[in-house]
């Protein structure tokens, strides 16, 4: 599903070359349930990026589902990204002034979905994830759990192929922590291809496939 | 993405910072009212130009002595041109569409009714002058169709001169004194008011012929001629040229339309609007640096969000759009705001000042909407532009 070959990512900080990425070579199959373990600065939340097309690579090839998406333009890009991947992050990025509702029908806009259709589907996910009672809250109005959920909700609706989640639990407790591991796991188990950034070990332990990473390098895998 | 969808984004988005939304809308609004106000002002004089201009009727041409050309070489005694008379005045009747010809002599002269005196312009006209200008007769009658060359001395007073002489009297029959001859009131004219400083109604009309021996003059001062609507106005010009041609043997008169002269003041006043038009624009500029300051504000607070959407599958375009889309709302909006604060002043003006010509123009109104439009996408492209390139990755990192 997903192959990486020979990416590398530098970046320019004043007069000094740095390898966020170098050399990664990495194939993942559908459904897998991967974790990506490193200190910080080790390149974990570039290839999150790299994966989820937000960034580009320095040299190499990316191919999802057999095509070469590197050499995309913009908007096919944005397509994939609408369309086949959901990202969660560690602050949530909810838009304050909307609904959690609202929040979670954002792809669905932008995709230019009709309302009644979209609405039946963010009604459908939000009771799938207990949080159709929040729809009308602002996000100022939702614990910390509740709104990664609202965020995991909106990563969905496009019933997407991979998920990338990155750090999910950092900003939460520990009890909502579990909750959202358990539901991205629970999602993970129901086809969704799950590549999870944390630097919290326990949590990385979960995952079939565990990737370590130093220096813009998988240094070692390790499997459950 | 659906336009609905989009103006429902925009709006919540300024509806989120309403105090900031309103006041960056009223940068517009201030900049469209005074553009209105401006042009409505300078419409108003522009139309109020003209019917004064007008008012004599818009088919007159009017036809003075002398070339108004520089030649090479001098004349020398050929160069005096031929005065014009009353007898030219006469053969310019023959041209078939003249429907009034009207000689005119102006002098001033001592009028006297009894024992009062008033100095005064005095008039020497055509018996047709009423029909020519557009004048109407308040009573009695107008001077008649005499022999052009020894009339009757018959006068006719302007409202304000009949007032200074014969106060409650009835003037009609009375004997007055010009310049030491006699003449018979026989009308008085309905009041035509001032015409850029020309008191029409504190003269005297007395026939052409009895004023150029008054004011011992050879020639006319102007001979006007009213054509048949509808007529080109270059053939009435023609045949006039033709006429008076064959009369003094070369073309040595000066041929005036009023077609002409409204052409040229048209060009003028339209300046004036669009002057006063560009006034107001500079307000509507301030307006547009507003626009610019808060959007960039905007984009640099949400960054997040830009990133986000960038994430969530928005193409770059998308996300110009949104942020386009808010400073048209703003631009938009504060430009109707302006509509109707300009209209409403406007208005109230013209109740507080009847004097003051105001013109309320629906292409200024429309245009001026427009320039807000446009000053929206101008002054919003710049910041969404920015909120576009964004690279994604550093702006969901951003604080």
């Amino acid at each position: 599903m997903i192959t990486l070959k020979n990416i590398h990512r530098n970046f320019q900080v004043g007069d000094q070359l740095v390898h966020a990425l170098d050399d990664v070579n990495l194939t993942i199959s559908a459904g897998e349930y991967l974790s990506i373990m490193g200190p910080s600065g080790s390149g974990k939340s570039t290839l999150l990026n790299l994966l989820g097309l937000l960034d580009r690579p320095s040299a190499g090839s990316y191919h999802l589902n057999g095509r070469d998406v590197t050499s995309l333009s913009d908007i096919e890009q944005a397509q994939v990204r609408n369309q086949e991947i959901g990202f969660v992050f560690q602050m949530f990025h909810l838009v304050p002034r909307l609904t959690a509702a609202e929040n979670v029908e954002l792809p669905l806009i932008l995709a230019g979905i009709e309302p009644a259709q979209r609405h039946a589907q963010v009604e459908a996910v939000m009771q799938e994830l207990h949080i159709s009672d929040r729809s009308h809250h602002k996000p100022d109005q939702l614990s910390g759990g509740q709104r990664q959920r609202v965020a995991i909700a909106r990563a969905t609706i496009n019933q997407p192929k991979i998920l990338l989640a990155d750090e999910p639990t950092g900003n939460l407790d520990r009890k909502s922590g579990q909750d959202v591991i358990h539901l991205l796991e629970d999602l993970n188990r129901r086809g969704i291809t799950l590549i999870m950034v944390t630097h919290d070990a326990e949590i990385g332990q979960r995952a079939q496939r565990q990737l370590h990473m130093m220096d813009g390098a998988i240094t070692h895998e390790q499997s459950a | 993405m659906r336009i609905q969808d989009l103006l429902n984004l925009t709006s919540r988005s300024l509806i989120a910072h309403r105090l900031r939304s309103l006041l960056t809308s009223l940068g517009i609004a201030i900049g469209v009212a005074a553009m209105v106000l401006l042009t409505s002002i300078g419409e108003g004089v522009h139309q109020f130009m003209l019917a004064e201009f007008t008012q004599f009727g818009t088919t007159l041409v009017g036809i003075n002595p002398g070339k108004a050309t520089t030649a090479g070489t001098s004349m020398g005694a050929f160069g005096t041109s031929r005065p014009l008379t009353i007898a030219d005045a006469e053969a310019l009747k023959r041209l078939p569409y003249a429907r009034a010809v009207v000689p005119l002599v102006q002098g001033n002269a001592e009028v006297e009714a009894g024992n009062r005196r008033r100095r005064t312009t005095i008039y020497g006209v055509g018996h047709q002058m009423p029909k020519a200008f557009n004048m109407a007769v308040k009573s009695g009658r107008f001077l008649p169709d005499d022999d052009p060359t020894a009339p009757r001395a018959f006068a006719v007073l302007g409202s304000k001169m009949r007032h200074e002489l014969f106060a409650k009297e009835n003037p009609l029959g009375q004997r007055i004194t010009i310049g030491g001859s006699r003449y018979r009131v026989i009308g008085v004219m309905a009041s035509k008011g001032s015409i850029l400083g020309f008191d029409l109604d504190d003269t005297v009309y007395i026939p052409a012929a009895r004023a150029l021996s008054l004011f011992n003059n050879e020639s006319l001062v102007e001979i006007d001629i009213m054509y048949a609507e509808g007529t080109p106005v270059d053939k009435v010009v023609k045949g006039i040229e033709d006429i008076l041609k064959a009369r003094h043997g070369r073309d040595d008169v000066t041929i005036t339309t009023q077609a002409q002269m409204l052409e040229v003041l048209g060009s003028i006043l339209n300046v004036l609007t669009f002057a006063v038009a560009a006034i107001g624009g500079i307000s509507l500029l301030v307006g547009a640096i507003g626009i610019i300051t808060i959007m960039t504000i905007s984009i640099n607070e949400r960054t997040n969000e830009i990133g986000l959407l960038r994430a969530l599958g928005a193409k770059q375009s998308q996300v110009l759009t949104l942020f386009l889309g808010e400073a048209v709302v703003l631009a938009a909006v504060g430009g109707l705001a302006g509509l109707l604060l300009g209209v409403g002043i406007a208005q109230l003006l013209h109740i507080v000042l009847p004097e003051l010509p105001i013109h309320i123009s629906m292409f200024y109104i429309i245009f001026a909407e427009m320039v807000a439009v446009v000053i929206g996408i101008l002054a919003g492209v710049f910041p969404a532009r920015r909120a576009a390139k964004m690279d994604p990755v550093e702006a969901l990192r951003a604080e």
